[in-house]
Parts: C-alpha cells; structure tokens; sequence
C-alpha cells in the first residue's frame, strides 16, 4: 500500500473561516481518502478524515438517477421559467463557483442570497453604516499587544485562530503570548477563557450597553455607575480597559456570533466597530468579526464586486438592488415568495426556520451539495459534487480578505460546483436569449466565443 | 462579426503616427490594423465621424480588495445609478465604485479599451486578478505596492542594492503586476507602529529602518529603470493633499535625476502655503520643472464636483480627511506591505480647497508644455469618477464653457491661481494624446494608443460634435481587438479583455532568502502567495528590457 501514498503540502482546510493553507496532507491514492493532516486543529482533522467518496449518483431527478447533461436541461429549464427564482448558499464552495451562481441568478433575474445572511449579516450592515479599522491577520501576530475576543469561543469553533492571534511570535512581539494582553467579553466562561489575561463577563443581551459606556469613556464623558447593574460589568473594570485601550500599541477586536445574533445585533456590530474607529484618535487599533464557513469571506467579496452589494440581493428589474429582510433567503421564503430555488453548499431544509423550509418543499429546488443533506433530499434535482479542497481547485478567502490558492488531495468521481454551474449558466442563457427573441448585430441570436457571460 | 472591416471616410486622430484628422481608411484584421484588405471586405461607413484609437487610463482605481471595500461601503452611492443588464452585457451597479462588470462597460461606453489599476498589495494581486476577470471589454494590468514593503526597507538599510533589485523583480513576476508602485514611502510604520503618525520631510528616515522616503524612492527608480520595465516606478509622492507639499513634489523629481519617474495625480501635489494653513497654487512651479525635464511623466488626478470616494494606501491622508466630517471610514493594514484608508467625499464647488484643486489641474493641463507627458486623469474615484472625463474634455477644449464653470466656484481661491488668465484651448489630437497615445507610450504598450499597422483593433468613433463633452460621451462605435462591441451607442457584443503584465528577469535564488522572512511574518503560506499562472487566462507578457 505505502507506494500510493501521496503528500500534499500547503494545502488548506476549509471547514473554518480561518482557512489554514498550512495543511500537509498523507493521501492514500488507493482508498481515497486522507489518512494524515498535519497541522490540523481537531474541527480540521475530522473534516480531512471523514471525505470519502460516497456512492450516490451524480445526478438525480426526483430521487431518480439521469445523466449530469439531463440534470443540468431540467436545471436550466427550471431556472430560466421561473418567476421569482433565488439561489442561497455559496459560502461552502469555490470564488470561481460563487461567480458562476451570481451570473446565473442576474441572467434569469432572481434573488440571491448566502450564509452571511444568517450569520455575520449584521456585520455587514454595521460596516455599510460606520466603516471599518480592519488589517490582515499577519498584522496582529506581528504587532497587537492587546487581543480582545467579544462574544465568541474561538476555541471551540475556530481552534486556531489562536495562532494568527495569541500565541504567534511577530515583528514587534517578539515574545509571543508574553507580550500580548488578551482580553474576552462573554456572557459566560467558555473553553476559550483560558487564553484570556483578563476576563469580563457580562448580562446576556447587555453587549450595546457595554459597547457605547466603553464609548463614552473612550471619548472622556462620565458614565453612570448604575452601568454594572445593567451589564454585570463594574465601572472600574471598564475604567481600567479603556485605559488598556487607550494606551496599547496596537489593539485589536475580535467579534463573534455572540455578538452578531443576539438581542441588538447590527446596533452591536456597529458600536463594536466604532469604538475601534473611535480608539484611533489615541493609537492604532483595529477590528473584525470572526466569519464562520470556509468561504462565506470569499461570498461576500464576490457578490460585492460582480453586485456592489454583499447578500440579500434581488436581479428582477435587470439590476441588482439590495434589501435585507427582503432579499435574504429566510424572509423570502418565509414570505412564499420564491417559486424555484437554487441551493449551492447549504443546507436550509435542516436549519431554517419552519415557515421558510415548508415554502421550500413547495417548490423545485435544485440542489448541489457534496453530501446528501435534507435539502438534497427534497430536491427536484440533485448534484453531487466535489468537495471544494479536497478534490477541486479554486480561490478561497480568509476571514480577514485574504485570497488562498487550494490544492486537492485526490480526484472526486463528481464535477464541481463551478463545472455543474457553468454549464447551468450557459444554458439558462441560451434559454433566455431565445425567450427574449434577442437581437445580434446580425439580427439573430448569438452567444460569441469571447463572451463574457 | 467578420474578421475582416474596412472602416471608411471618418477623419481620424492618430498622433502617435503624425495623423491629425485625415479621411482615410483603417483596415482590420484577425483584431489587429492591417496595412490592406481585399477590395470586397466588409464596410463600415464613418462618415461625419471622428477615429481615435481606444482610450488608455494609466492611472485608476478599478480592482482588488480596497475597491472591493469602498463598493461593500457604499450601497447609497449604487441606488442612485443601476447599472442595468443588456442579452450581451451582466447587469451591475454603477456610483463612484462601480461592480466590475459596469466598470468595463461603463469604460467602454466612452471610447477606453486599457485600464490600469494603480495600487495593489502583494497579498492583494490574486484578488485583483480575480475581479479583473470579471471586468469585461477592456485590457488590464495594475502595479504593485513596494514603497513600503518591510522585506526590501530592510535590504535598504543594509545596504543589500543588489539583492533589492532581485527581490523587486522577484515580486513582480509573483504578483503578476505591470510596474511597481510607491504610495507615501516609509509613511507605513509611523502609522501602523507609532499611533497613527506619518513621516512629513523626504529625508526624514525612519528609526527602523533607517532609511528615508528619498533612499526609498532613488532605489526604486535605478533599479526599475535598470530592469527596464515597460513602465517606470510610478510614484504618490509623501505630503499628499498638505499645503506646502509642492516642494516635497520637486525633490521627489529631482531624485529621479535624468531616469525615468512616473508621478501619480501630480495636482494633489502642487500646492503652495504653510503646513496647517489654506493652500495657494504652484501649479507653474510643478509645470515648469515637467516641462524641462523630458524624463519625467505625470497624469494630472484632476479634481471633479460631486461625489468621489478616496481610497489610498496612503492610510493617513484618509484618516486626515476623515476628521472633517467623522463619516464612515474604512482602516485596512496588509502585514509588511501596506495601508490602506477608504472614505466618501464629495468635491463642493463653494469650498476653497475643492475649488482651489479644481483650478490647479487645469492649471496644469494649460501649462503643460507637453501633451505627451502630463496625461487625463482624476485619479478615478479619488478626484473623481472615470465618467466625468468628457466633462473634463470639454473644460479643456472650450474655454468659453471654462469660463462659466469658473465663475460658478469659490472666487477666492480662484483669486489664488492663475487659471482666468489661461486661454487655451485643447485640440483634437492634443487629446487623443493624453487620452491614449500618450498613455500608452508611457506604459510602453507598442500596439495601443495608435492605429498603424501591427495595433491591436481597439478603436473607438465618435460622431462629430460641437459639445465635446457629449460627443465623448457616446461614441458611436467601440471596436476592442476587431470585435464590434458598441454599435450605434448599443452593446452588441460581450468581451473578456486581458492582463498585461510583466516579467523581469531576477536570480531565482532570492525566493530563498525571501522564504524565512515570510515565513516569520506573514500568515499565509509561501508557497500559496502570489498569482500562480494557472490563474491569468487570457493575457500578455510586455517585454522588459532585461526578461
Ligand atoms: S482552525 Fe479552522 S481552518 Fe484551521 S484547521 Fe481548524 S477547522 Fe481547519
Ligand atoms: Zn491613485
């Protein structure tokens, strides 16, 4: 067996937002499957581990096994008649898959939506109203000499987050941990409070009120005593991190879902992300929410540039326009509102709220995922497709925005997502321009080899 | 369409081939000008038409994680304007940052086929690769940010010339960029490092590493000119936007000496005064040593009214600017690269030193003693958006409509300049120079900006009007690379356009003595950094001297 072995080096897990392209791989070529993944925390041990082939088909209607070519027909001919057609999901898969799924739904004039509208959405909001001091992760291993988590447990959801953060020794931290302050804010003492130098835990729900009295005090103004009766936090511990703040070299915020989907949500966001805006008229200092899925980072920079919006995006008028609480997948199909649905890595069938996923079983729902899901199951069509990482190429964005490169370990029997979706976009385009009768420079309709769309 | 047109009787603009508005016929072929056609080719009349090749930006903000930023900033600015979806053409948004699809048509839409993207991080270039796939129609490039890259401040302060000039080389091929760019160099550290300060004196060198801005800046203009890249360094001087900075501007040429040196947006970086006080202009000052120094090129950032967006790597001018109004703001450090600072803003004709800026570039585009090198820009989106160059077209060949917009802004700082004395008038060639012969010469790109035999096929032609603001507003056809893109002001086609880039030659033994400095402060995998060639798809390699 030991000659079909194969070493992968710098290859990335993507099961976590932290996307460690530190990853070296031992493939056995034979099995297929990963028997080794060095460096790997124990989230991206158990990702590398469990990726096996399954064997189900590639392609189903109706829970009946076709070929991917009349999969990808009866996908397009869905897609292209659809009134109010929507596609949700994306942060589990490839930039080159996600560009392909915006192309799609701008062409048959749908709705798009990912993840982000269920997790870090609020963030997103928060950064469209106030902005952002943000920086790449090296910069904290390189200079934070105070690390504050607010709302989130690291070490259980994103266990080496540690290493861009707390312990790495940098450029002007030459000592690592020793030279770092860290500081968590938290409801109640997780996993992750061993790390911490400094403890705060507060009322559930009192995050805002914490935000802005830290505000307040950053900016010189008094702040009522009656503070820790609201937030558990007394004025003193306040006093004394605000000063730490005010007075460190570079500072950072780290937020998590804690902070984003509890009582105040973007109100939270932004008034995390104003005190670090507001923190800089004293020294340098910087933010970021800590994102969840593997690429729900490379979603939003995607639907941002090919949109000019992150999620919660609507094409009807041949145009994007952005409206959460419109637009995003829970309330449109909340609401009954879509009649044809295009699920990409996610699996909303198992985690949305109850109105939303019986609407979804109403409609044709075709369905890409590399695992039979709940959402697969319910499914008009079904596509199983290659895990992103482990057996396909692409782009792929860290949390702080930056691009990685991935190198497979082994071929999958399945396409990808972006070959599945290319070839739905083709089609549903062809479908469209017939539809329209559209006119080329030569009266008759075209699709030219140089064509972008 | 066929791979073959004739297009006959337009008058065509050809400076860079002494044709100054003479009926004759262009011929293409396979996209690119031929001497000859078949008699029995296809025709295109363009008649009452005016020919110019395709327009070249050689400075704009287009791609990559900061525009990428300001976009996600903005919805407001892209409510107001949609961009919407054509059979051809993907929808998208417009606004100061446009998405990247209206980005190239929007381009396109006014005659310009070549963009070049002025600033990128290293870690940034695969992402700006990515969105320029996604910019459709015209051919692109960027340049890469090394003024204040740690690794090579640190071969500076040892001394270590030749090492320096491998390991810009070296980054250059790895990012696949088309020249190097240098932003505020050593301003980086005082801001990251020493709470938000920033070097002021070209000659003041940093405590780390001992060098100054003007060591940065002579390193980066002997070795790029000794590589002989397609483009010189192209350079956002220190003291950006500060009053008194003209003189910082000077010195900044004047270590140039006679090598080439290309300065970004020279108009935000002529002003007279003290520090801290209201500006004056020393536009004459700034033009004159241009204009007596032919290695010098410069695009002029001219300042447009309404809405801008800044976006800089130059991370302190945008916290500067952000202290007038406290709006939204966005901080973005890259790890031993850059910084970054993002804002909107908005350019008010009734506001002294908008209208003062307003009024120096076109001071310099008046003075300029060379068309072929003070070139159109507004430093897009920065001065202004790209679409607001016909408006700045028209505010240069008409100078009577000048003098109504003159009279419409703040008449004390118009009483700083000279500008009401300046009564001439851009012709037709002089801007189908700055607006693509001369840019493409400065990028050293042989087969654009011209329409000799050997040019790529990028054309563009505009019905022969009065208002030169309308008429280069809408040309009537588009051609990129003998493709009909716009015909009677429609898309009818889609185009992916391609990435010019270069490639230096360097000793590959430097990636070794890059790998363990990476490896201790970056965050990311060695291996994984950069744009692997796998990623270019449709592009071309501009020669440097020695590659
Ligand atoms: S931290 Fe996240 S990305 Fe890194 S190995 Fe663990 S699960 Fe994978
Ligand atoms: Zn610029």
């Amino acid at each position: 067996m030991a000659d079909n072995i194969r070493t992968v080096k710098h290859a990335t897990c993507t099961f976590c937002g932290c996307v460690c392209d530190d990853m070296e791989l031992t493939v056995d070529m034979d099995k297929k499957v990963i028997t080794k993944a060095k460096n790997a925390c124990v989230l991206g041990r158990a990702w590398f581990a469990e990726h096996h082939i399954e064997d189900r088909p590639a392609a189903m209607i109706d829970g009946k096994e076709v070929t991917v070519e009349e999969a990808i027909e009866e996908a397009a001919q869905v897609l292209a008649g659809a009134k109010f057609p929507i596609t949700y999901g994306l942060s589990d898969t490839t930039c080159e898959a996600q560009r392909q799924a915006v192309a799609i739904t701008d062409i048959i004039r749908g709705t798009l939506d990912t993840t982000t509208s269920v997790c870090h959405g609020p963030s997103g909001l928060a950064f469209q109203g106030v902005g952002e001091s943000t920086m790449s992760l090296g910069e904290v291993k390189n200079r934070a000499d105070l690390v504050i988590y607010w709302g989130g447990n690291p070490a259980e959801s994103h266990p080496r987050h540690f290493r861009y953060a707390v312990t790495p020794k940098g450029m002007f931290i030459p000592n690592g941990k020793k030279d770092r302050t860290v500081v968590m804010i938290d409801v109640r003492k997780t996993p992750s409070a061993p790390v911490a130098d400094i403890l705060i835990q507060i009322k559930p729900g009192k995050d805002f009120e914490l935000l802005w009295a830290l505000r307040a005090k950053v900016k010189g103004k008094k702040v009522d005593p009656k503070i820790e009766e609201i937030t558990g936090v007394p004025l003193s511990t306040i006093n004394d991190l605000v000063e730490r703040m005010k007075n460190c070299r570079y500072g950072v915020l780290f937020f998590g879902m804690g902070l984003t989907m509890t009582r105040g949500r973007h109100f939270n966001s932004g008034a995390l992300l104003a005190l670090a805006t507001d923190l800089n008229e004293f020294t340098h200092f910087v933010a970021k929410p800590v994102r969840g899925h593997g690429n729900v980072t490379g979603a939003d920079n995607v639907v941002s540039w090919q949109t000019g919006y992150p999620f919660g995006v609507n094409f009807s008028r041949g145009f994007p326009r952005f409206n959460p609480g419109e637009f995003t997948t829970v309330d449109t199909l909340s609401h009954g509102d879509a009649d044809a649905a295009l699920i990409i890595a996610s699996d909303p069938a198992s985690n949305f709220p109850k109105a939303a996923i019986e609407h979804l079983k109403t409609i044709p729902v075709i369905s890409l995922d590399t695992k039979q899901t709940l959402t697969s199951k319910i499914a008009h069509v079904a596509f199983a497709t290659a895990t992103y990482g482990i057996n396909t190429t692409g782009t792929v964005y860290r949390m702080d925005d930056v691009p990685i490169p991935l190198r497979p370990a082994f071929d999958s029997p399945y396409p990808s997502d972006e070959e599945i979706l290319t070839a739905i976009r083709k089609r549903v385009h062809e479908l469209i321009l017939s539809r329209r009768g559209a006119r080329g420079a030569t009266g008759e309709a075209k699709v030219a080899s140089k064509q972008v769309l | 369409m066929a791979a073959m047109l004739r297009i006959v009787n337009g008058s065509i603009h050809d400076p860079a081939n002494d044709i100054d508005g003479e009926v004759r016929d262009i011929c293409i072929k396979d996209g690119k000008i031929v001497d000859s056609l078949p008699e029995n080719a296809p025709r295109l009349d363009a008649g009452g038409t005016v020919i110019m090749p395709g327009g070249v930006d050689i400075h704009s903000h287009i791609a990559g994680p900061k525009v990428n930023l300001a976009r996600k900033l903005q919805p407001e600015d892209h409510r107001r304007d949609p961009h919407p979806g054509t059979d051809y053409t993907r929808s998208g948004s417009g606004g100061t940052v446009p998405s990247t699809f209206a980005t190239g048509y929007r381009y396109a839409t006014l005659g310009y086929t070549t963009v070049m993207e002025a600033a990128v991080t290293p870690l940034g270039a695969l992402h700006t690769v990515e969105e320029l796939h996604d910019t459709p129609v015209i051919d692109k490039g960027f340049y890469v940010l090394l003024g204040n890259n740690i690794y090579l401040q640190n071969l500076l302060k040892e001394g270590k010339q030749e090492e320096f000039r491998h390991a810009v080389a070296w980054w250059i091929n790895r990012t696949k960029a088309f020249t190097t760019k240098l932003v505020n160099p050593g301003g980086d550290e005082p801001w990251k490092g020493k709470r938000n300060s920033n070097v002021t004196d070209i000659d003041e060198k940093s405590d780390l590493f001992n060098v100054s801005p003007r060591q940065i800046i002579e390193a980066f203009v002997k070795t790029v000119n000794e590589m002989g890249l397609p483009h010189p360094p192209h350079v956002h001087c220190n003291n950006l936007g500060h009053s008194g900075n003209y003189k910082t501007t000077l010195e900044t040429m004047k270590t140039a000496g006679d090598l080439r040196i290309h300065l970004a947006h020279i108009q935000f970086h002529s002003y007279g005064g003290e520090p801290g006080k209201n500006p004056d202009s020393k536009a004459a000052e700034i033009a004159e040593y241009i204009n007596n120094h032919p290695n010098i090129s410069c695009d002029v950032g001219q300042v447009m009214f309404g809405k801008s967006t800044i976006m800089t790597a130059d991370a302190p001018l945008a916290y500067l600017l952000r202290g007038f109004n406290k709006g939204k703001w966005v901080n973005a450090d890259t790890e031993c690269e850059s910084g970054c600072g993002i804002l909107p803003f908005s350019y008010q004709e009734h506001i002294f030193t908008h209208a003062l800026q307003w009024a120096i570039g076109l001071e310099l585009f008046l003075l300029s003693g060379d068309p072929w090198r003070i070139m159109l820009s507004t430093d897009h989106p920065n001065g202004g958006s790209f679409m607001s160059y016909p408006k700045l077209i028209r505010l240069l060949m008409d100078k009577t409509f000048r003098k109504e917009e003159i009279g419409k802004v703040n008449q004390k700082a118009i009483a700083k300049t000279n500008l009401p004395a300046l009564d001439r008038e851009y012709t037709l060639n002089e801007i189908a120079i700055i607006t693509r012969a001369a840019p493409a010469r400065a990028l050293s790109l042989k087969n654009k900006g011209h329409l000799g035999p050997g040019a790529d096929a990028d054309i563009t032609i505009y019905d022969d009007q009065e208002d030169k603001e309308m008429m280069f507003n809408a040309p009537r056809y588009v051609i990129k690379s003998g493709e009909m893109i716009i015909q009677d002001h429609e898309f009818t086609n889609d185009y992916y356009g391609r990435i010019l880039h270069t490639a230096p030659a360097f000793d590959e033994a430097i990636a070794e003595n890059i790998r363990p400095f990476f490896e201790d402060y970056y965050s990311i995998e060695f291996d994984n950094y950069g744009v692997a060639d796998n990623y270019l798809h449709e592009h071309e390699i501009i020669p440097a001297k020695n590659s």
